[in-house]
């Protein structure tokens, strides 16, 4: 076993323990990393392999949410069913978006800015959108936190926190598939230089279209997990270009187009994020928007000495 | 197995090649010669499915190539090299050239057999595991060689891969070349400034100047010939 696969062994098995001798806080502070650094993963599929920025993932997570949320709030059928057809919706959505773009020539700070338009424009028509709730908002009836009902995901927080670290998994352990496979390869020669990439016989507009669905579809079911885990969506908070911001820090903190990237930076932004909010409540000073400027020095710091992120230092530290 | 048939091209009315045809036998190796600006990359450029000619045909294997995507013609058997290199500078050597092996090979471990060979043919076994970004010049035209080499390709399109290289280093790459050309039967169309390597290597040559082709033939003729001499070679050139 190697140095790394024993450290992720070891990590594994800390956060499988980590319910018996945390309380509900510190379960609901994991849950929540663990939630970007799945989201951050998902995103660094288009952006960290493929190359292609985007800064609209909240339109994702927040249809995810919406069609899932809204199919067991007006028919009561759970999130098992739902999540298919949101993810489906999210994909076709993440088509149209590469579809405009690739096809019509657009690419970097402009295909940045169509995935802006498409979250926004989803934003402002989901505020009219009275089925499923408007800029009222959807709520779920929140879930009895005694019984575990699995059919429809309602249950405790150890619920969640379970599935969540599922999902961290898994996405880690398919990405690094990915990334080792033709895909993988295909993608980092496209985000290196498409131009080579094409003349090595790639055909670098289905790949690229390949790399936006399965992030969409990844992101989806983040969207599910958040809807039902915090019960309630408007659109001013889900779509808002500030969540698809929350969703990129992690993985530039921590390191675009690695594996592990997503996943310390969630860690690094949220825990001292985190801490930093409790420290100032405890000497009793409460400053509103402290972790937008937290996250924004935090940022500043890594772009200045660290612009490969985090973890390839940390990497190259322990030898990995 | 290629025939370009009277083919042109112009950029916003400068016509940068006009009706050049020429052909490139199976097995053989032709080189493209001519001064800066004559359109030898931009001939090479529309054989590679970069640009469309405006008009004429390019024929590879009896079947009509013009207007194809460049990821098609490589897929139909033609490899190129960039004169200016393009590297994917954050991936390793050996992952840039199995990038261009995974157009034939399924497997990673079939991409990575593949890769680790031609990069030994081509002198960069020892450099394999380095990033792209810190191979020197000469090498980042080798690695353009081995990935374009990974894919296959039954016609190989050099673009200028000799610059840069010194005489000695020069010469073991042509010997690559007459082996891979001998050996696998690769066809080769290059362009070349460095007279050295284009008489080792061709067997016909076709030089164009201003567009258009002023001469073809073998090495012999065409540096005898007075046209050439005057627009490209000079009188004094000692080959």
């Amino acid at each position: 076993m190697t140095k790394a696969s024993a450290a992720l062994a070891v990590l594994a098995a800390f956060l499988i323990a980590l319910p018996a001798f945390a309380d509900n806080y510190l379960l609901s502070v994991a849950t929540l990393i663990l939630y970007f650094a799945y989201t951050g993963q998902a995103w660094n599929v288009m952006m960290g392999f493929a190359g292609q920025l985007s800064l609209g993932h909240a339109l994702y997570v927040g249809i995810g949410g919406y069609v899932a949320g809204g199919i067991f709030y007006h028919w009561g059928i759970g999130p098992w069913a739902g999540l298919w057809v949101a993810m489906a919706l999210c994909v076709a959505l993440g088509v149209t978006i590469g579809f405009l773009a690739f096809r019509f020539g657009i690419s970097g700070v402009y295909f940045a800015l169509l995935t802006i338009a498409f979250a926004e424009f989803t934003r402002i028509g989901f505020d009219h959108l009275d089925w499923l709730g408007g800029p009222g908002g959807l709520f779920l009836k929140v879930a009895q936190r005694d019984t575990w009902d699995v059919a429809n995901f309602r249950g405790p927080p150890l619920m969640y926190y379970y599935t969540i670290l599922f999902l961290t998994a898994a996405a880690l352990a398919f990405c690094a598939v990915l990334l080792r496979s033709k895909a993988g390869y295909y993608w980092q020669a496209i985000r290196e230089n498409e131009e080579a990439a094409q003349a090595l016989g790639i055909n670098t507009f289905r790949w690229k279209m390949l790399a936006v669905a399965l992030s969409a579809a990844m992101t989806s079911v983040s969207g599910v997990f958040y809807a039902f885990y915090y019960n309630n969506l408007f659109p001013e908070q889900v779509f808002n270009i500030g969540r698809s911001i929350e969703i990129i820090l992690g993985p530039v903190i921590g390191g675009v187009g690695t594996l592990f990237g997503p996943i310390l930076g969630a860690v690094v932004l949220t825990v001292l994020s985190d801490s930093l909010t409790e420290l100032l409540a405890a000497i009793g000073w409460e400053i509103p928007g402290i972790k937008q400027v937290f996250y924004g020095v935090v940022l500043l710091a890594v772009v200045a000495f660290l612009p490969n992120g985090i973890w390839p230092a940390v990497a190259k530290r322990l030898r990995l | 197995m290629l025939e370009a048939k009277a083919i042109s091209k112009s950029f916003r009315g400068l016509r940068a090649v006009r009706e050049a045809s020429f052909a490139v036998p199976e097995g053989g190796i032709v080189g493209l010669i001519g001064p800066n600006g004559a359109g030898k990359t931009t001939i090479f450029n529309m054989v590679a499915g970069v640009f469309r000619p405006d008009s004429g045909e390019i024929v590879f294997d009896q079947k009509n190539v013009h207007g194809l995507r460049a990821d098609q013609i490589c897929a139909a058997g033609i490899g190129r090299t960039f004169q200016i290199v393009k590297p994917f500078a954050g991936l390793s050597v050996l992952d840039n050239v199995m990038v261009g092996a995974f157009l034939r090979e399924k497997t990673t471990s079939g991409a990575r057999n593949l890769s680790a060979s031609i990069l030994e043919k081509l002198g960069l076994g020892p450099k394999r595991d380095l990033p792209a970004s810190s191979l020197t010049l000469p090498d980042r035209k080798r690695l353009e060689v081995a990935r374009a080499l990974a894919t296959r390709p039954r016609l190989l399109l050099l673009d200028e891969v000799m610059a840069g290289l010194r005489p000695t280093e020069c010469d073991q790459l042509v010997a690559v070349f007459r082996e891979i050309n001998r050996a696998e039967g690769l066809t080769i169309l290059l362009i070349e400034h460095v007279m050295r390597a284009v008489m080792a290597l061709a067997g016909r040559i076709v030089v164009l100047h201003h567009g258009e082709v002023i001469a073809r033939g073998t090495p012999e003729q065409v540096v005898r010939d007075p046209a050439v001499l005057e627009c490209y070679l000079g009188e004094e050139t000692e080959i």
